[in-house]
């Protein structure tokens, strides 16, 4: 490993356990990072779809989705860009409430997680279901901001936050994988931030 | 599918002041790539118990230098910036890896409208500089925000008529617009049908440009917006 002259590391006094390698603690601050034109959209015109290796292709409203089990998370969200945010609290509902109304298939393997604007990202179905996903229009108490993915994004906070689509439209269920938009421009297939896994071949 | 990109090392030849906070380094690579402009590269460096820190700058450079340039804004408290500012000398060499990113990237034919803020010219100097390298100085077009005549990047290279400098704070003497924020003033003039805009600043800077695009009856299909977050 090749080491840099004269780097000694400014950032890792008193590092907290919590973050991953090459992460930083962003505080109060909540970067944004995506590519696309914030889209303005109305909760009346916003669905989520459960398609492809399901019993029963579903669609909910914004009501409908509100109207089932409501579940929350409490943690961590590390983005790829290198910031981490501590001790968030999301609401929504679980990934998992969605599936079991949807019925999966057996080979349902993997999932392309698709937003409103057409953004797409893939998962493992592992990384999806038990309590690791959601889809969430709250943080903190208050409605999810529309830069920040509002009104309702998908969470999957163990992974790097590409992961979790903005403005999310749905879930297809695969039985191959597929990369999603920044898979298919070089950045990881999985994207665990504790192995730091960033880009493909990481 | 984008080939991975390993990591590899990089000599630093030169480095440029830009302004008061801001320097371009110009790396050559032990194994050089083509990038497209608009494309990233990000740096790593290792201390010497193997503690890492990583971040990513946009190549100003075009895709045919031989060598790639990354202009680097000093950063408050920025660990990598600060490093790559204060320690980092002619000679030194550093890990890298790249080309990265693909949707912010331009095909070199298209003909597009650059929306700029800051530091976020830096990807835009990369098209501007290969349009104009391949004798089609009409293809980029650009329109650059900075707070003062101080603060614009590549000042003895980027005017020209392919470019519009706004000054929000402060304007250059003699100035017949005044100092303020863009305006739908500003780009309705050089709006056309035809091209597609690239807008890279700050959060704030690219959801204002991207609010007055729309406001202007640009479709958003045809805007890309590549925001430069506050990493340190």
């Amino acid at each position: 490993m090749p080491i840099t002259r004269g780097f000694a590391g400014r950032g890792r006094s008193g590092r907290d356990s919590r973050l991953p390698p090459g992460q930083f603690d962003a505080g109060e601050d909540w970067p944004v990072l995506h590519v696309e034109a914030t889209p303005s959209l109305a909760t009346k015109d916003w669905t989520f779809t459960v398609d492809g290796l399901v019993d029963t292709p579903t669609t909910w409203t914004w009501d409908e989705i509100h109207a089932l089990p409501g579940d929350r998370y409490e943690g961590d969200i590390h983005c790829v860009t290198t910031w981490s945010k501590f001790g968030m609290t999301f609401d929504g509902v679980s990934v998992d409430t969605l599936l079991e109304i949807a019925g999966l298939q057996d080979d349902a393997a993997y999932v392309m997680a698709r937003s409103h604007t057409g953004y797409t990202t893939n998962l493992p179905i592992e990384d999806v279901t038990d309590g690791h996903a959601w889809v969430v229009w709250d943080v903190d108490g208050a409605p999810l901001e529309a830069v920040h993915g509002g009104p309702a994004r998908l969470l999957v906070p163990h992974l790097y936050f590409w992961k979790s689509a903005k403005w999310v439209s749905g879930l297809t269920l695969m039985a191959e994988d597929e990369p999603g938009f920044w898979e298919q421009n070089g950045y990881h297939d999985r994207g665990d931030p504790w192995r730091e896994q960033r880009y493909q071949g990481d | 599918m984008a080939l991975p990109t390993p990591w590899q090392t990089a000599t630093v030849t030169d480095i440029r002041a830009e302004t008061r906070t801001a320097k371009t380094f110009r790396l050559e690579l032990a194994d050089p790539r083509r990038h497209l402009a608009g494309q990233h590269y990000v740096v790593r460096l290792t201390a010497p118990d193997g503690y890492r820190a990583q971040r990513s700058y946009s190549v100003a450079s075009a895709p045919d230098d031989r060598a790639i340039e990354l202009t680097v804004e000093l950063l408050p408290g920025g660990e990598v910036s600060g490093f790559l500012h204060e320690v980092v000398e002619v000679g030194d060499e550093l890990e890298v890896r790249g080309p990265i990113g693909g949707f912010f990237a331009w095909d070199d034919e298209s003909p597009i409208l650059g929306v700029a803020g800051g530091s976020g010219v830096v990807p835009l100097m990369s098209m501007l500089r290969h349009s104009r390298a391949q004798g089609h100085p009409d293809l980029v077009q650009l329109v650059v925000s900075v707070r003062t005549p101080a603060d614009l990047y590549y000042a003895g290279e980027i005017t020209g008529p392919e470019t519009t400098i706004v000054h929000t704070r402060q304007a250059p003497a003699g100035s017949h617009r005044p100092a303020g924020r863009l305006s739908a003033g500003d780009l309705e003039p050089i709006l056309d049908a035809d091209r597609e805009i690239y807008v890279c600043g700050s959060p704030g800077f690219c959801d204002g440009a991207t609010a007055l695009l729309l406001d202007l009856g640009v479709d958003t299909h045809r805007i890309r917006v590549e925001r430069f977050g506050p990493t340190r």
